[in-house]
């Protein structure tokens, strides 16, 4: 069927200003699907970004929006979410922006359980400054201020995720559109930290550094290397080697934060009441 | 199954070619940094192009 994205964009803000083949756009489009297929209120959505070429995501799409300090996403988002814990908040962002300049807010909103979504765009680089080595670039991969290789080794978020105590965690790539609006959607149904990290990729600074002829050929390694997690259990250590798995990763369910707040401030004004 | 309606909105595409490769019919091609409806005829529908366009700029309107 023929999905109405106008319906959830400001209007006049298209063309957006990512560049030709940049995956940000079909995250976009999967983050819209997913919230129509939830049902959400405009006013009782909010969705939340740092600074960076993701980030540039919640001024086309017509929330309640925020555009915060370079990755500040998830700080400003737990505040907005103590503040009114009925509003449905989504943060999104880059892997520089979300597990390196914000990774402390990102790890601590990972270990509060705070109902957020946090959707992460990972293209392996910073592509807005200029190209710059993140620290989801791939080991021996260039960028431009590692002209001789990255010496150094991958940051994998969705096990940061995981280990920082997110409840919800799960991967997907750019290729494969239509799982990114149903992990989304798992993820805004999931009551407690839901982290989507979906592989993207940037042609402009990462692929022509890289020696991908084109983004064509970018997504269709993400799909040559990803392995759905249900796979990947009857599969042998050395036919995982160079993989990634995709899908659901991690589901638990754990106390929210929220929650436990409002209960110990009914604790306290309360004392004698159980 | 009749002829589906492809619009491609000529403002908003940027040529990055996802929608002619992934087409499984070859519905689309490459004019300039355009993508234009080559075939419409051998649409088979599957809205691979309208899902994978990240610039918003292609709709399938089913017939």
């Amino acid at each position: 069927m023929t999905f109405d994205y106008e319906k959830y964009i400001r209007p006049g803000k298209l063309p957006h200003i990512w560049c030709p083949g940049c995956g940000h756009g079909i995250v976009m489009k999967g983050l819209i699907r997913a919230i129509d297929k939830c049902g959400l209120q405009k006013n009782r959505t909010a969705i939340v970004s740092g600074i960076g070429c993701a980030s540039r995501l919640p001024g086309y799409v017509d929330f309640n929006t925020v555009h915060t300090a370079h990755g500040r996403a998830a700080a400003f988002a737990t505040g907005m979410k103590m503040a009114d814990p009925d509003m449905t908040v989504i943060c999104t962002g880059g892997d520089g922006d979300g597990v390196a300049i914000g990774g402390n807010h990102f790890i601590h909103a990972c270990r509060r359980n705070i109902d957020l979504t946090y959707v992460i765009m990972n293209n392996h680089i910073y592509g807005m400054t200029g190209g710059q080595f993140s620290p989801c670039t791939p080991t021996d991969a260039f960028a431009s201020t590692t002209p001789y290789g990255n010496p150094d080794p991958i940051f994998d978020i969705s096990k940061l995720a995981i280990g920082a105590g997110a409840t919800f965690v799960a991967r997907t790539t750019a290729y494969h559109a239509t799982q990114i609006d149903k992990l989304i959607t798992e993820g805004i149904k999931h009551k407690g930290m839901a982290v989507i990290e979906v592989l993207d990729c940037c042609p402009t600074s990462y692929g022509r550094r890289n020696k991908f002829r084109s983004v064509v050929e970018m997504m269709k390694q993400h799909k040559d290397i990803a392995v759905p997690v249900t796979a990947a259990a009857k599969m042998s250590e050395e036919q995982l080697a160079g993989k990634i798995l995709t899908g659901v990763l991690h589901k638990e369910n754990k106390p929210e934060y929220c929650e436990q707040y409002a209960k110990l401030i009914n604790k306290v004004q309360n004392p004698t009441s159980k | 199954m009749g002829t589906p309606r492809i619009e491609i909105i000529e403002k908003y595409c940027k040529g990055c070619n996802i929608c002619v490769e992934f087409c499984p019919k070859h519905v689309l091609k490459m004019d300039g940094f355009v993508a234009k409806v080559d075939k419409p005829e051998a649409c088979i529908q599957c809205m691979q192009c309208e899902l994978r366009c990240p610039d918003f700029a292609i709709k399938v309107y089913p017939a």
